[in-house]
C-alpha cells in the first residue's frame, strides 16, 4: 500500500492508531474520555449514527488542522486556539445538519453544539496532535472517532432494540410476531440511567476479556 | 418569587445536569475519588456558572438573536448572529474562566491553592456549556431566572459529585469483581443513583 519509500501512508504504525481506538484503546471505555455528549442520543440508532459521524469528521478535522499549526500556536493560549478551530468545525457541522437532517438535528438539540467541549476531541488534541505530524494526526483523530461511535451504535443498538423494539426505525419486533407471545417493550430502557448501566456493563465484558485493562 | 424558586429546584433536582443530561461526566468521573477535592471542583462549577450563564444571557438578548442589535440602530435589525452561538459562548467561558482564575490567585490565594487545579479544567466542563445551550433553548424571561438557573445547574452537579465520591471512598472496602473494578462499576452507581433522582421528575413547585 506504500506511495513513498521514505513514509508509506498506511504503514503498520498508522493502521494500529487506526485499530488501537477501537478495542485495547476505546475513547469511552478505556481512555474515559467524551462521555458527556454521549449517552443521551442513544435512545435511538439514527442520531447515535448522525452524532458519531459528525464527531468523526470534527476529531480528525481539527486533529489535521491543529498538527498543521502545531509549531506556530504558543503554547500558553493553545486551549483557545484549539477552542476556535473545534467550534468553527462545530458550527458547519451544525449547520450542514440543519440543513440536511432537519429532524434529526432537533433530536440531538444541544448535543451538537456540545462537541466542542466533548473531551476526546481536547484529549486527542492535546495528547496527539500537538506532538505528531498532520497525517498520523489525521489517522488517529478517525479512529478515535469510529471508536466513539462504535460504542455510541452498540449502545444505541441495544436500547432501540429492547426499548421501542425496532432497529433503525423499522419494526423487528413486531414482523418477529414476539408481542403475540405477551412480550413488551422495556420502557425502563429509554430512560437516561439504563444508558450508564449498559456502558457499565460493555466495560465489564470488555475488561474481562482484556485482563490487562483491570484496574486495581 | 414561586418561578424562581421552581426553576431553582427543578435544575437541581429534575433537569440534574449529571444524572438527566450526562453532562461534566470527564471531570465527574475522573475527579470524584475523594470527598475533598470533589467538593473542591463543585464548587468551582457553582461559581464559574453564576457568572457565565448571565453573561452568555445578556449576550444572546443583546447581541447574537435576530434582531437584537436595534439598540444600534434601525439598520441593524435584521442582522442574526446566532449561528456564531457556539463561539463567542466557548470565547466568553474561556475568558471568564481564565478572569476569574487570575482575581482569585490576586484576592484569595488560599481559595486559589484549594481550586487551583480545577479552575483551567472547568473551561472544558461540558456541563458548563451546556448550562449556557439550555439557557438559550429554554428561552429564559430574564436574566435573573437565567442566573437562577445556573447556580442551580451548579448546585445539582456539586451534589451529584460529592454523593458519587462518598460511595467510592466506601466501595474500597467492597469486593468488586475485578474487571469491572473502577470505571465499570461507577457507571453502574450513576445509574442506579440517576434511578433514584428520577422519583424528583415531574415536582411543580
Amino acid at each position: 500500500m506504500s506511495n513513498t519509500e521514505k513514509e508509506p501512508i498506511f504503514s503498520m504504525k498508522n493502521f494500529t492508531l487506526l485499530t488501537g481506538p477501537l478495542n485495547k484503546n476505546n475513547p469511552i471505555t478505556v481512555q474515559v474520555l467524551g462521555i458527556c455528549s454521549a449517552l443521551a442520543v442513544t435512545v435511538k440508532l439514527k442520531p447515535a449514527l448522525v452524532m458519531a459521524l459528525s464527531v468523526t469528521i470534527v476529531v480528525a478535522v481539527s486533529n489535521l488542522i491543529i498538527a498543521a499549526m502545531r509549531k506556530y500556536i504558543p503554547d500558553r493560549i493553545r486551549i483557545i486556539v484549539q477552542l476556535v478551530v473545534i467550534a468553527t468545525l462545530v458550527i458547519l457541522v451544525d449547520e450542514f445538519l440543519k440543513a440536511y437532517v432537519f429532524d434529526v438535528s432537533k433530536q440531538l438539540s444541544v448535543f451538537v453544539g456540545l462537541i466542542i467541549t466533548n473531551c476526546i476531541i481536547m484529549g486527542r488534541l492535546e495528547a496527539f496532535a500537538m506532538a505528531n505530524k498532520p497525517w498520523p494526526s489525521f489517522i488517529d483523530g478517525l479512529g478515535n472517532g469510529f471508536g466513539y461511535g462504535i460504542i455510541l451504535v452498540i449502545v444505541a443498538f441495544i436500547r432501540e432494540l429492547l426499548g421501542s423494539g425496532t432497529i433503525y426505525g423499522y419494526p423487528v419486533m413486531e414482523k418477529l410476531g414476539v408481542y403475540r407471545t405477551g412480550y413488551e417493550n422495556n420502557g425502563m430502557i429509554i430512560l437516561p440511567p439504563m444508558a450508564l448501566i449498559l456502558i457499565g456493563l460493555i466495560i465489564w465484558v470488555q475488561r474481562s476479556r482484556n485482563k490487562e485493562l483491570i484496574e486495581n | 418569587m414561586e418561578n424562581l424558586l421552581n426553576i431553582f429546584i427543578k435544575s437541581i433536582f429534575v433537569d440534574n445536569m449529571i444524572f438527566a443530561f450526562f453532562l461534566g461526566m470527564c471531570s465527574y468521573l475522573a475527579v470524584s475519588k475523594t470527598v475533598k477535592t470533589s467538593i473542591g471542583l463543585g464548587v468551582a462549577v457553582i461559581f464559574v456558572l453564576l457568572i457565565t450563564v448571565p453573561v452568555n444571557f445578556l449576550i444572546e438578548k443583546y447581541v447574537l438573536k435576530k434582531g437584537a442589535l436595534i439598540w444600534l440602530g434601525e439598520r441593524f435589525a435584521d442582522v442574526d448572529l446566532s449561528f456564531l452561538t457556539f463561539m463567542i459562548f466557548i470565547a466568553i467561558i474561556a475568558a471568564i474562566v481564565q478572569l476569574v482564575e487570575m482575581i482569585i490567585e490576586k484576592f484569595s490565594p488560599a481559595l486559589y491553592n484549594s481550586l487551583g487545579i480545577f479552575l483551567p479544567l472547568i473551561a472544558v466542563n461540558c456541563a458548563i456549556l451546556g448550562a449556557s445551550l439550555f439557557m438559550q433553548e429554554r428561552e429564559y424571561n430574564n436574566v435573573i431566572e437565567a442566573t437562577v438557573f445556573g447556580v442551580g445547574s451548579g448546585v445539582g452537579w456539586l451534589l451529584a459529585i460529592v454523593g458519587i465520591a462518598a460511595i467510592r471512598e466506601k466501595m474500597r472496602y467492597s469486593n468488586v469483581p475485578a474487571p469491572l473494578r473502577g470505571l465499570g462499576i461507577t457507571f453502574i452507581l450513576t445509574g442506579l443513583m440517576a434511578i433514584a433522582f428520577m422519583g424528583f421528575m415531574g415536582i411543580n413547585l
